[in-house]
């Protein structure tokens, strides 16, 4: 069944006057105890969705425009903000990329692990800052007691991001949010990170929506992954089929333009040319088709469906007029 | 054999903090510490490391936007850290820098021509419209762009413009620090295929600083690998990727995420204390075959 069920999100958003629906029309569902990767790159509206689903996307300058974000039985966009507040950091956790700013700077560690587990479990705050302790254990911060009485600028940034990873999850959520939780954090640091959540995500049993724009991650982390692309979904599927063989152009682009191993004498890395889309001056379309080599004159004038692919596996979805496998062939 | 075109010998830069207002320092920072290498004439040679590991000061103290506290860069056979600023400047045409936030770089109030244009303008080297078209073209860019402003660009359009203006003045060694890591993924590969082109063409030699050490095994022939202001591990790309000798350079391949998910799922990361490891009192970079140099104490 199915945790999350996003139906005809649209947002709109505001700049200089001028108005663009960086997310015309977005469905989707994350099925309970699924990992989603979502992946995209600047205007593929993967951050302004999660901010707009949990009630957190800055109106104006956006705008909610319509669509239901059904979370276990309730609309999230239709519920009153202090029953969403109830959710948001109780049975949905969210990460965000910086921890430096989602940190309350004057507070100690121990009141902010502890305030989640106050508001939304009803803990004393000798029983909330007993269960930081362990929570910090849980994350891989060692000598927690201690560490619960500092600020967050005594912690490294890996460290700040454990945090939040144990604030997130201190109410066991059923369901994760995380937007780029590892990007501004050292490789060897994102590794112990993914491990870490990996882990937790299999003891809680948590449904985990992944936000990146890194393909290695996904590979790791995600059951499925879900390329975005001018706030629309270019492609979704299981990761194994979508990695062996995507069809969309730019997943294929995506990972053709990745380097493997050594350059070989006179190689080029393929590259996709152009810059991503300019919301704010949309083209007819397919919006990847301007970038795209293979687009027939179809994709220049008419959006293509989201539709499943019929050679592939169960749940493997591609908007595209064309079939990527046979030009390629 | 070719002399080096570059050679950095003990470099050290060390910033003393935590001391208060008057107070002395309580600890110092040892962001370079007797760094070492050589760069041959159209070579790249990548610089890898995590946050704080000294890569970026390197590449500053090498263009001489900070002064070392000790050591040499001696730039086609020149000491430049014995030099003055006005006996500096004619190397300045030769070694250039590219920076990791092309907006930052870019003066908003300026036209991106002029932008490019001002090197040649400073050292007295004819301009002209005609060279600076000519030098749009050459990272990609359409020079009927020169008479706009930096905000009508996006970041990948504005990276080459960065570039445009550091080759301006035909360098023959350019100073990438992290030039792809503000970019889309989508963006990434165009500028990495830039950076080949113009080696190709103009004999460029590259200190490319990076974290992303796929790009870097991609693009570099010899790479260095920095933990806390020490090169830990350096040679042949293939040799340091292969046959990785130093922990932390094994720790750090280890890290790395593979777009697949076969690879993924079945690897298993090292583990290494990069705050907490000591290095050995007698470590020195130690020569084990082939160009090949690892950090480490005499009985190891």
């Amino acid at each position: 069944m199915a945790l999350l069920a996003i139906e005809g999100l649209s947002v709109g958003f505001a700049r200089e006057g001028r108005f663009a629906r960086v997310i015309p029309d977005l469905t989707y569902s994350v099925e309970a105890g699924e990992t989603l990767g979502i992946v995209g790159e600047s205007g593929s509206g993967k951050s302004v969705h999660a901010l707009a689903l949990l009630g957190l996307l800055p109106q104006p300058p956006g705008r909610i425009l319509g669509g239901r974000a059904v979370f276990d039985g309730h609309d999230l966009l239709a519920m009153p903000e202090a029953r969403l507040r109830d959710l948001r950091g109780g049975r949905i956790g969210m990460i965000f990329q910086d921890p430096m700013t989602a940190l309350n700077p004057v507070l100690t560690i121990g009141r902010q692990i502890a305030e989640p587990l106050i508001r939304h479990k009803a803990m004393s705050m000798r029983q909330a800052l007993d269960r930081a302790t362990d929570l910090l254990a849980l994350v891989g911060i060692r000598d927690g007691a201690r560490r619960l009485s500092q600020y967050p600028h005594e912690f490294s940034g890996g460290m700040r991001q454990r945090v939040m990873i144990a604030i997130a999850i201190s109410c066991e959520p059923a369901l994760l949010i995380a937007d780029e939780p590892t990007t501004a954090l050292d490789v060897t640091v994102q590794g112990q990170i993914l491990d870490l959540m990996a882990e937790l995500r299999d003891r809680l049993r948590m449904t985990m929506v992944w936000i990146t724009h890194d393909m290695g991650v996904v590979a790791g982390i995600a059951d499925t992954i879900q390329v975005m692309y001018a706030g629309r979904i270019m492609e979704r599927g299981p990761v194994n089929a979508v990695f062996a063989s995507p069809r969309s152009a730019y997943t294929y682009g995506l990972l053709q333009s990745l380097p493997h191993g050594a350059r070989p004498p006179g190689g080029r890395l393929m590259q996709i040319p152009g810059a991503p889309p300019d919301m704010f001056a949309p083209t007819p379309g397919d919006p990847f088709a301007p970038r795209n080599p293979f687009a027939t004159p179809r994709c220049h004038r008419e959006a293509p469906p989201l539709r499943a692919v019929e050679d592939s596996v169960a749940g493997h979805m591609v908007a595209a007029w064309y079939d990527l496998p046979r030009l390629l062939a | 054999m070719t002399a080096p075109l570059l050679r950095v010998k003990g470099l050290r830069r060390h910033y003393a903090s935590g001391g208060g207002l008057f107070g002395r320092a309580r600890y110092v920072t040892r962001a370079v510490d007797d760094v070492s290498f050589a760069v041959m004439p159209g070579e790249t040679l990548g610089l890898v490391g995590e946050s704080g590991s000294g890569k970026s000061t390197t590449g500053r103290l090498v263009m001489g936007l900070e002064e070392p506290d000790a050591g040499r860069v001696v730039f086609d056979g020149t000491d430049l850290t014995s030099l003055s600023a006005s006996r500096r400047k004619p190397f300045r045409q030769r070694m250039q820098i590219v920076f990791q936030d092309p907006y930052a770089a870019l003066n908003p109030r300026m036209r991106v021509g002029d932008f490019v244009e001002e090197p040649l303008l400073v050292h007295g080297v004819e301009a002209g419209p005609d060279r600076v078209a000519a030098l749009f073209r050459t990272v990609g860019l359409d020079p009927a762009f020169m008479q706009r402003y930096p905000h009508e660009f996006s970041g990948g359009q504005r990276q080459r413009i960065g570039i445009a203006r550091a080759i301006a003045l035909r360098p023959q060694f350019l100073v990438a620090d992290e030039p792809i890591t503000a970019l889309d993924v989508s963006i990434q590969a165009q500028i990495v295929n830039l950076f080949q082109d113009l080696q190709e063409s103009m004999g460029l030699a590259l200190l490319f600083i990076a974290h992303d050490l796929s790009m870097v095994r991609y693009l570099c022939s010899r790479v260095a690998v920095m933990l806390r202001g020490r090169i830990v591990e350096m040679g042949p790309t293939e040799a340091v990727f292969g046959d990785a000798r130093h922990p932390y350079t094994k720790a750090l391949l280890s890290a790395v995420p593979i777009p697949d998910p076969a690879q993924e799922r079945g690897r298993r990361r090292l583990a290494f204390d990069a705050g907490g490891y000591v290095f050995p009192p007698d470590a020195a970079l130690r020569d084990t075959g082939d160009g090949h140099y690892v950090l480490m104490g005499e009985a190891a």
